[in-house]
């Protein structure tokens, strides 16, 4: 074979042909590389033509030098035309050759959680904040005149049956594991009665906290339980307003078209006093085999009514200028039907899977 | 709580035409009764009466002895023949064969037999069935089956085979095979009520018509007007024929006597053989009461009627006069249900004259009657005492001698002044009626009973507490439907409360009166405007954020009971005089062995572990915010305010005394914190762990914690060598480590299960009010010097820590220790710590020069005062 003239205008077309063929038919960059080195390379018919210039009549030099300067133009464009589509292909099977399986176990440490009755406790109580209620808190071992004579619990009324107490050793110690927040109310009023009387500043106030009755556990009952209770003292209140408080607050929990009703009952706290139901949120009334109501429409929730004037008078509140009113429900009560929840005991024993099923705002 | 026949009820109220017992349930909760159940209508047949024609007592392998019987059910019998397989090996007469576990019944009583098909109340379907070897076709029923009342000692037996009457009077005509349904009234609707305490005459026939009445509209009559008193009364018997009452009560409580009123009146000559009717004894058992005999029927019934316990005694057994006296200290009485009870000073006895004037207690007024002046089958003559006892005198026996009567519930709640005469008559005329005899013409009322006091009130104060616009007319007429005299003049109002209404004490109670009756179903609901509010308390809110960081820091939040044991001590190795042996002490535990409210929030915080390992799980961490009670901290609990208003200064003693009962915080934490997976093997939960979630508590509140190393004195449950106190500040807070071994052991939990437990009060009050000051954030360029140094081993890293931080001044940004190493290149009783320096000043970059005079300064303190040397 003899040297490729660099004025051999046919023969440079036919080995920039050559190499554009070569590197088409590369399949991968190695290939393209090789394919490259053998047609650019120092012994390529290409270079050797380049360097056969030298060697030229002076006139012809230009003529060399332009058809030289175009076929090194030509093929370095083939080159990295394939060049650019061999690396595209390279760099997308890379990403295919990395993926993963994005379904396996991504959890690195335990899931932790809220128990739901505090992470429901902090919704009932947020709702009040948002209306501009302050939240109070007060000793769960409690003086036992706080937790009933204080509270109109007359010590020979049978009301005072009602409350299955459990008492400190020894009895005559005067204290009692609280029957219920309602101390806490008192306490709160208290606190608050000077901005009361001197400002004007009606007294807002819900007490929620661990409670204790001596009931055994079962799937409806437990001893120790927890409470939301209300207490609103202020000029003009009323009943009106109890039920309009009861019914923002059912709102909160249950949307926008949930309702309560109160019916006749008796505390020693309030007078009048009345039982409090919701409307069934599931069903509404209309399902008389509803689980949630049993079918009758209504879920007993809670009692309230009008503080008694003997419990105002206790905490230097004069009833004659002020009124006041008070309610209280059980936030396990409430858990319980909101969620179906249906044993007592899924929330005092402690198993991490039923704390687990309820997320960090409920 | 009173059952209420609705038959019964009827006589004294017309029910609204159609209605159910649950719709006048429905009608009662309305005004405030609310339904505890419904009895009746719930059976369907055959029930029927049935003849035991024989009886096999069989002893049993269980201990039992069952009755195989055959009973004759009339049109219900089985043709002559063998019996159903397995008795088909014995030829029958025309009967049905039954097996029966109660004995108080003979061959040739008449009983009730529910058959196959039969639904008994629960439902409870019934059919045939094999059982203790026999075929038994339904069975023998009692009075608790049947809905009857709570007897379930034995069956009913209609009549004896001796003739002698069962439930039923022998003037009711029994054959085998009638339909028991109808002859029992098991058709019949009977509700029970919940009768709150401020409503005591709800307890009767008589209140609960009233009630009835005010719901639906419906005319009441009261059954206490239908009496007719045809005698005449003295209170003083004097030389009259009347039993001579003398009330004698020298120790009155609370400065009431406690009988204001005895009504007593003789009946003679009636036949102790007299049984009561049997729709007396139906309604009875309906009410949930034993029928016994006519003189005792008859006082039960007029009680369960009117509302007026009464009580019969054996007038031949009584010596006059009768006197109501407070016991004497020591006094003993055999009340009637036959138990010896030692009377308190307190108690108030009816006496008679048996042995001296007033000498011998025959029973605890209100309460019980005693067994010496007990009627009996041979009574023919009775005393009736209708009497009024003093609330509080009554609960208060009553509880002393844990006797909750009949008598005593009602009395507790208060009972009509008025009735003691009505009601001692009405129970006369019935005796009478059905046992013959003759009624005094001249009986003792002894009545020292005051009217109630009136109240004074204005016609809007009802609408102004219900928030509604009452009209005065209204007002003033439901006062008057529930009883109340009432004399308007103007706006004013002075209303009388009835006889029957003793919590009518203030113009408050008539509000409710107003608002029930008119019902709350149509009150506006209008929500109040609360003043600007002040959000949470800081308290609040480090409590919630503590609680959600551990959340979202991998543990799960628990509730557990505070009840601890003295095992439990034992088990967490309490010292005698530790802490944790600071326990207050339930008078009245739920279980024995749990006597102890917990003085640690860990101690209970176990068993919640132990919960979750027993169900399979074996990766836990828990935590919990509760409290934690002290015993050594409780001071004298100051008594009830005198003067009826507490102050802030009572409530500020109060809490001075009141028991130390701080919220803590705690956790444990066993298995692995990151488990095994994919990427590799799993990191089980340490020590540093339980170190590391209480730093990230405090963190909530950007304390600085400081770590040291061993026991603050209240953690013998933790691991001596791997248990940390927290401080912050100069106060220990609590603890975190490795629980000891023994207690692993002995608890059963796994080794190496780590815990924490620290006072979150303290938390709380070392950040209130503390308002972190920003450091401006430096834009100097960063110098890192990395040390080893090779110390003691007892050296800790919280000691190289302290030292290499003040040697480097107000330069140091950050230094810990990065890395332990012990090993024969160090040497024995050696260890060497790495420490991590990074340094910069906070107006320029440090030069060369700067941090080398830090690294000598580091060094050289190091070396001298922890005999470090650079590695």
């Amino acid at each position: 074979m003899t040297d490729l003239s660099p004025l051999d205008a046919e023969g440079i077309d036919a080995a920039v042909a050559a190499a554009t063929d070569a590197y088409q038919a590369a399949q991968t960059l190695d290939e393209l590389k090789e394919a490259r080195l053998a047609h650019t390379g120092d012994k390529a018919p290409l270079t050797l033509a380049n360097r056969g210039i030298g060697a030229v009549a002076k006139e012809d030099k230009p003529t060399a030098g332009k058809l030289m300067g175009q076929a090194r133009a030509a093929i370095t464009r083939a080159h990295d035309a394939r060049l650019a589509i061999l690396e595209a292909e390279r760099d997308a099977r890379v990403l295919i050759d990395e993926a993963v399986d994005v379904t396996l176990p991504t959890s690195r440490e335990q899931r932790g959680s809220r128990h739901p009755l505090e992470a429901l406790q902090e919704t009932m109580c947020d709702t009040f904040v948002s209306m501009g209620w302050e939240v109070a808190d007060g000793p769960e071992l409690e003086a036992e005149w706080f937790n009933f004579d204080a509270l109109n619990f007359d010590p020979d009324h049978p009301a005072r049956e009602m409350q299955d107490t459990f008492f400190i050793d020894p009895p005559e110690s005067g204290l009692v594991l609280r029957t219920h927040t309602s101390p806490v109310q008192v306490r709160a009023a208290l606190a608050r009665r000077d901005a009361l009387t001197n400002e004007g500043r009606g007294i807002y106030v819900v007490c929620p906290g661990k409670t204790f009755r001596t009931d055994e556990l079962d799937a409806t009952h437990t001893p120790v339980f927890h409470q939301i209770e209300g207490l609103a003292v202020d000029k003009g209140l009323t009943m009106a307003h109890l039920k309009g408080t009861l019914d923002a607050f059912a709102r909160s929990l249950f949307g926008p078209d949930a309702r309560t009703r109160l019916r006749p009952s008796f505390f020693p706290f309030t007078e009048p006093s009345a039982e409090m139901d919701l409307r069934c949120f599931v069903c509404d009334g209309g399902d008389p085999d509803c689980r949630t109501c049993s079918g009758t429409g209504w879920i007993e929730w809670g009692g309230c009514g009008m503080t008694h004037p003997n419990v105002l008078r206790a905490a230097g509140i004069d009833p004659d200028e002020y009124t006041a009113f008070a309610f209280g429900m059980g936030i396990e009560r409430t858990l319980m039907f909101r969620h179906g929840v249906k044993d007592m005991r899924d929330m005092v024993e402690g198993d991490v899977r039923f704390s687990q099923q309820f997320g960090m705002v409920i | 709580m009173p059952k209420i026949p609705l038959d019964w009820l009827e006589e004294s109220v017309p029910l609204v035409p159609g209605s159910t017992g649950a719709d006048v349930a429905a009608a009662l909760v309305k005004v405030g009764l609310e339904e505890e159940g419904i009895d009746g209508g719930e059976i369907s047949g055959p029930l029927v009466v049935g003849r035991v024609m024989s009886l096999v007592k069989e002893a049993q392998s269980n201990g039992k002895t069952i009755n195989y019987c055959r009973v004759d059910v009339g049109e219900h019998n089985d043709p002559a023949g063998p019996g159903h397989k397995p008795d088909n090996k014995v030829e029958y007469p025309p009967s049905r064969g039954i097996v029966c576990g109660a004995h108080n019944f003979v061959e040739g009583d008449l009983v009730v037999v529910v058959l196959p098909g039969g639904v008994l109340p629960g439902p409870f379907p019934i059919g045939g069935r094999k059982t203790y070897g026999h075929w038994s076709d339904g069975m023998i029923c009692s009075a608790k089956e049947l809905g009857l009342g709570e007897d379930h000692d034995g069956i009913i037996v209609l009549r004896h085979a001796d003739g002698t009457p069962g439930l039923l009077p022998a003037d009711v005509a029994l054959e085998p095979g009638m339909d028991a349904i109808g002859l029992l009234d098991l058709d019949k609707e009977t509700i029970e009520i919940n009768v709150t305490p401020d409503r005591g005459y709800s307890f009767s026939i008589r209140g609960v018509a009233r009630e009835y009445s005010h719901s639906t509209g419906q005319p009441f009559t009261d059954p206490a007007g239908r009496v007719e008193i045809a005698g005449t009364a003295v209170a003083d018997a004097g030389e009259s024929s009347a039993f001579p009452i003398l009330i004698e009560d020298a120790a009155p409580i609370r400065g009431k006597v406690g009988c204001d009123r005895f009504a007593a009146l003789r009946v003679t000559g009636f036949d102790p053989a007299a049984e009561s009717p049997g729709w007396m004894k139906r309604r009875l058992t309906a009410a949930g009461m034993r029928p016994i005999s006519l003189a005792v029927d008859v006082t039960n019934y007029v009680m369960l009627e009117l509302g007026q316990p009464l009580h019969a005694y054996d007038l031949d057994h009584l010596v006059a006069p009768i006197v109501v006296r407070r016991a004497n200290p020591g006094e003993k009485l055999v009340t009637l249900d036959d138990a010896g009870r030692v009377l308190d000073a307190e108690d108030l006895v009816i006496a008679d004259s048996e042995g001296g004037h007033a000498a011998r207690a025959i029973g605890v007024a209100g309460v019980m009657g005693g067994a010496s002046t007990e009627v009996s089958e041979t009574t023919a003559n009775i005393l009736l005492e209708g009497a009024h006892f003093d609330p509080i005198t009554v609960a208060r026996s009553a509880r002393r001698h844990k006797l909750p009567s009949e008598a005593s519930r009602r009395f507790e709640r208060g009972v009509d002044t008025v009735l003691g005469p009505i009601a001692v008559h009405r129970a006369a005329q019935l005796l009478v009626e059905f046992g013959g005899g003759e009624i005094e013409s001249v009986y003792t009322d002894v009545n020292a009973t005051t009217a109630p006091a009136p109240l004074t009130t204005t016609v809007d104060f009802p609408g102004r507490i219900i928030g509604i616009d009452i009209p005065a007319d209204e007002v003033v007429a439901s006062l008057e439907l529930v009883g109340c005299v009432v004399e308007r003049d103007g706006d004013d109002l002075t209303v009388t409360p009835p006889t029957w209404r003793p919590d009518m004490d203030a113009p408050i109670t008539l509000v409710e009166e107003v608002g029930r009756l008119r019902g709350y179903d149509n009150l506006p609901s209008v929500v109040p405007v609360a003043p600007p509010g002040r959000g949470y308390t800081h308290a609040q809110k480090v409590r919630r954020q503590v609680a959600r960081t551990l959340a979202e820091s991998g543990l799960t939040e628990v509730i557990t009971y505070p009840w601890m044991s003295e095992q439990r001590l034992l088990d967490m190795r309490a010292k005698p005089e530790g802490i944790l042996r600071d326990t207050i002490k339930l008078a009245n535990p739920l279980s024995a062995e749990q006597p102890y409210l917990r003085t640690s929030v860990l101690a209970t915080l176990l068993d919640a572990l132990k919960v979750n390992l027993s169900r399979g799980a074996k990766d836990v961490g828990l935590f919990e915010v509760g409290r934690a009670y002290r015993a050594s901290t409780i001071g004298d609990i100051p008594d009830y305010f005198e003067g009826g208003t507490i102050t802030p200064e009572d409530v500020a003693r109060l809490d001075e005394a009141l028991p130390q009962q701080a919220r803590r915080v705690a956790g444990i934490m066993t298995g692995d914190r990151v488990p095994t997976s994919w990427r590799g093997k799993g990191e089980p939960y340490d020590w540093s762990d339980a170190i590391q979630y209480v730093k990230r508590a405090v963190d909530v509140v950007d304390l600085p914690v400081t770590v040291r190393a061993g026991d603050a004195g209240a953690a013998e449950a933790f691991h001596p060598g791997r248990v940390a106190q927290i401080w912050v500040g100069d106060e220990p807070i609590g603890v975190a480590g490795e629980l000891h071994p023994k207690v692993l052991e002995t608890l059963g939990l796994p080794a190496r299960t780590v815990a924490f437990e620290v006072d979150l009060d303290a938390i709380v009050a070392a950040s209130q009010g503390v308002f972190e000051s920003a450091v401006p954030v430096s834009q100097q360029v960063l110098a890192k010097e990395d040390f080893a140094f090779v110390v003691d081993a007892p050296v800790t890293a919280a000691d190289l820590t302290m030292v290499v931080t003040d040697a480097g001044g107000d330069l140091v940004e950050d230094a810990h220790v990065f890395d332990v190493y012990e090993g024969e290149q160090i040497g024995e009783g050696k260890k060497s710590l790495a420490i991590a320096v990074t340094l910069r000043a906070a107006d320029h970059t440090l030069s060369g020069d700067e941090v080398l005079a830090v690294r000598e300064a580091i060094v050289a303190a190091a070396g001298e005062r922890l005999g470090a040397e650079l590695r």
